[in-house]
């Protein structure tokens, strides 16, 4: 108990808003940048860096989270029991990631609590792309195949995000992933060489998921204010243009494993540019999804408010408890 | 640089953290309300090595803790013996008393063996 | 070096229902029924657990009823992998390709998830019926048996604190969810006792030694059981059994629906592979 109160100076928070930078604080926050270095939780950090963290790390999280619905919708009509259990343990993964995400918000200091209250008031974003129905089993093939590869793709560069925890986080995320893809590719890969329906089933699914994942990177770079920023914080590594193109040219190889095709007659690579091109996608189509005016937004957002409103009575329950056992011990040392 | 860690560095608060009547327990936090408290998980990965920081999670109280942290960081044969404490029970070092408190091994080189070359070539020095 | 530490990860080496299937052991008409059985039960009941990933009340939860979830599905694969060598059929010949009359499992495992509640009574009751058969089931004749009920035995057990845990916590936490948590027993308990009637295939494989007596398993349940509602402070409801029939293949109004759902799609698809 003691060595609690004398350790105070440091475990006290520095309020917020009081807003004054101490002697040397910002210079000491470029140059660990500047060497590439890491923020961790208690250093001193600008307010702008750390809302754009927490926006950025929650809005990560709360895509983990709604993005367990889309593939849970299968889980009880998996066609075979391997692909059941498949299934099921890569959406719990997705529980596990969403945690671990919040965690590291956690360390900014944003309670997961006010992080779930802000997604269930339909006040945070998350990725679009689970605003999208999954219509058939071949579907939970293109979301692990296109939607996460493409995720992984985002994700391996914030593995070394300058924000700490944020970067260790994402190790563990993706190395938890490295089995998603492969599986939804497998998937795929079955179905292609399957019986005719099934075969026209994964097209329809590559068909349908193929411009959301591409937009799964963000707007173009020249409509994207705030990369910027946030490649100078070393939050970002890439931009997204750089990364849609790297996505772009790895699918385009994939995808003749698979003896199917993209549905997207322009990509091509350009020699000048170094790039991968590809047509041009619905900016608009995007921009309404996520404004909240997508196939799922409400459905999805419904799903997430009930199980917390429902599961509100155990939460309650088991924090009574806790607090009751607490308060017996104390009596009895009394 | 990048450490087995998920999250906190050290599972206390942040700066910029405003938080009066910290509780002194995990029990003492969910007393508050119904938001479960922070827990900072470590993971053994196998017998000989120390438990590492694995990372947070939430949880009612001890008991419930340390099962959440194995259904959460052991479901890939992660580890052998799991250690959860409240994160509002760990004491950390103070970041703007970094100078005093970590200068002072800096340039004590005598410290290490490298420091000591004309005995090289000795066998078993 | 301690950057790996903490995310190592490995497969483990424990059995998988894939070793069943490669083993190539064929089973006996009668313990391939037998092992129906058992495979069912965790079938079903993984099926239902499912529904609970991604609706937890807290995402601790979403991932701990998932870990549950995938050792029955686990188990369910096993022991239908084996049931199937006898008849030269697949875990998932027999999954999606039987009718409902042809599902072997009991009441208990088919009852709707209900809220929370009456998912962790349905647990409490189940993970300590299946706790005290595979501990007896280990030192069965039949080595595939006792080798899968090895494997379970040790998951089921953590399934079974699991429930006590929760118990405890909802019985001693606030008044609603004490009320709620003594409903939920009190509507699980009439299918607790179809788990411990013995049939005559039953008591012809226990007696050949290959098989467990439900019957035997009773009293060690009953003491399991007793002492976690005990120490929650609540009774052993009193509510009358409700007749069953799941072994024999008679179902109540849940499992078509259950099936309907888990088979639609492979049964669109005669004959594919997934």
């Amino acid at each position: 108990m003691s060595l609690h109160t004398d350790a105070s100076p440091g475990l006290q928070a520095v309020p917020a808003e009081a807003e004054s930078v101490p002697d040397g604080a910002q210079a000491h926050f470029e140059q660990l940048l500047a060497e590439d270095s890491r923020i961790e939780p208690r250093d001193w950090m600008p307010e702008a860096y750390r809302k754009t963290l927490v926006r950025q790390i929650s809005q990560h999280a709360h895509s983990e989270i709604i993005g367990m619905q889309p593939e849970a919708n299968w889980i009880t009509r998996a066609p075979s029991l391997k692909r059941k259990s498949i299934l099921m343990a890569k959406v719990q993964d997705e529980a596990g990631h969403g945690l671990y995400l919040y965690s590291a918000a956690e360390t900014l200091g944003t309670p997961r609590e006010k992080m779930t209250e802000d997604l269930i008031a339909g006040k945070a974003r998350y990725s679009s792309i689970f605003n999208y129905p999954t219509l058939s089993w071949a579907d939970m093939g293109a979301i692990g195949w296109l939607v996460d590869g493409a995720a992984i793709c985002n994700q391996v560069p914030l593995c070394r995000a300058s924000y700490g925890p944020y970067g260790r986080a994402m190790v563990r995320v993706c190395k938890e992933e490295s089995f998603h893809q492969r599986q939804g590719f497998e998937i795929l890969l079955e179905l292609a060489n399957g019986t005719g329906a099934q075969r026209g089933m994964a097209q329809d699914a590559i068909n349908r998921w193929y411009a959301p994942s591409l937009m799964m990177f963000g707007p173009p770079d020249d409509d994207s204010p705030n990369s910027k920023q946030s490649m100078a914080w070393n939050i970002k590594r890439f931009s997204n243009d750089e990364l849609r193109s790297r996505f772009v040219g790895m699918i385009v190889e994939q995808v003749k494993v698979l003896g199917l095709t993209l549905p997207d007659d322009s990509i091509r690579f350009n020699e000048d540019k170094q790039q991968w091109e590809h047509g041009p996608l619905d900016w608009n189509e995007f921009k309404e999804v996520l404004a909240g005016r997508g196939p799922c937004n409400a459905q999805r957002l419904a799903r997430r408010r009930e199980a917390h409103e429902d599961g509100a009575w155990v939460r309650e329950a088991a924090a009574a408890y806790a607090a009751k056992q607490a308060a017996a011990q104390k009596t009895e040392v009394a | 640089m990048v450490s087995g860690s998920t999250t906190g560095d050290d599972g206390s608060k942040p700066a910029g953290t405003q938080t009066s009547a910290e509780p002194e327990t995990a029990a003492g936090a969910a007393a508050l309300g119904s938001a479960w408290p922070l827990w900072e998980v470590f993971v053994r990965s196998s017998r000989g090595l120390s438990h590492v920081h694995a990372g947070s999670l939430h949880a009612p109280d001890a008991q419930m803790a340390v099962r959440n942290a194995r259904d959460l960081y052991t479901r890939r044969n992660e580890g052998v013996s799991l250690w959860v404490v409240p994160a509002s029970a760990i004491v950390a070092s103070d970041p703007d008393a970094k100078g005093q408190f970590f200068e002072s091994p800096q340039g004590k080189d005598y410290r290490h063996a490298t420091y000591y070359t004309k005995s090289e070539g000795v066998k078993h020095l | 070096m301690s950057s790996d530490s903490a995310t190592r990860i490995t497969p483990g080496n424990a059995l998988r229902p894939e070793d069943i299937v490669a083993a190539g052991n064929k089973a006996p008409a009668d313990v391939a029924e037998y092992a129906l059985r058992l495979g069912d039960d965790s079938l079903i009941l993984a099926q239902r657990l499912g529904w609970w990933i991604s609706r937890a009340p807290e995402l601790e939860e979403d991932v701990a009823l998932g870990n549950i979830a995938l050792d029955l599905l686990g188990h369910a694969r096993s022991f239908l992998s084996y049931a199937g060598s006898a008849s030269s059929r697949t875990e998932d010949d027999l999954a999606y390709w039987r009718r409902e009359g042809e599902f072997r499992s009991a009441h208990l495992f088919e009852q709707p998830n209900g809220d929370f509640g009456r998912t962790i009574a349905r647990q409490l009751v189940v993970s300590f019926y299946q706790y005290e058969l595979y501990t007896a089931l280990m030192s069965s004749t039949d080595s595939t048996l006792a080798a899968i009920a090895a494997k379970a035995v040790k998951e089921v057990d953590y399934h079974r604190d699991h429930s006590a845990q929760w118990v405890l916590r909802l019985a001693g936490g606030t008044e609603e969810s004490r009320r709620r948590i003594t409903r939920a027993l009190e509507l699980t308990w009439p299918y607790a006792g179809e788990l411990f009637e013995d049939d005559e295939l039953a008591v012809s494989l226990a007696a050949a030694g290959a098989a467990v007596l439900p019957s035997s398993l009773r009293e060690r349940f009953d003491a399991g059981v007793g002492a976690v509602l005990s120490e929650a402070e609540l009774e052993v409801p009193q509510v009358p059994a409700a007749p069953g029939g799941g072994r024999r293949g008679r179902h109540s109004e849940h499992l078509g629906y259950l099936l309907a759902e888990m088979q639609v799609l492979a049964r669109e698809h005669p004959g594919a592979s997934w």
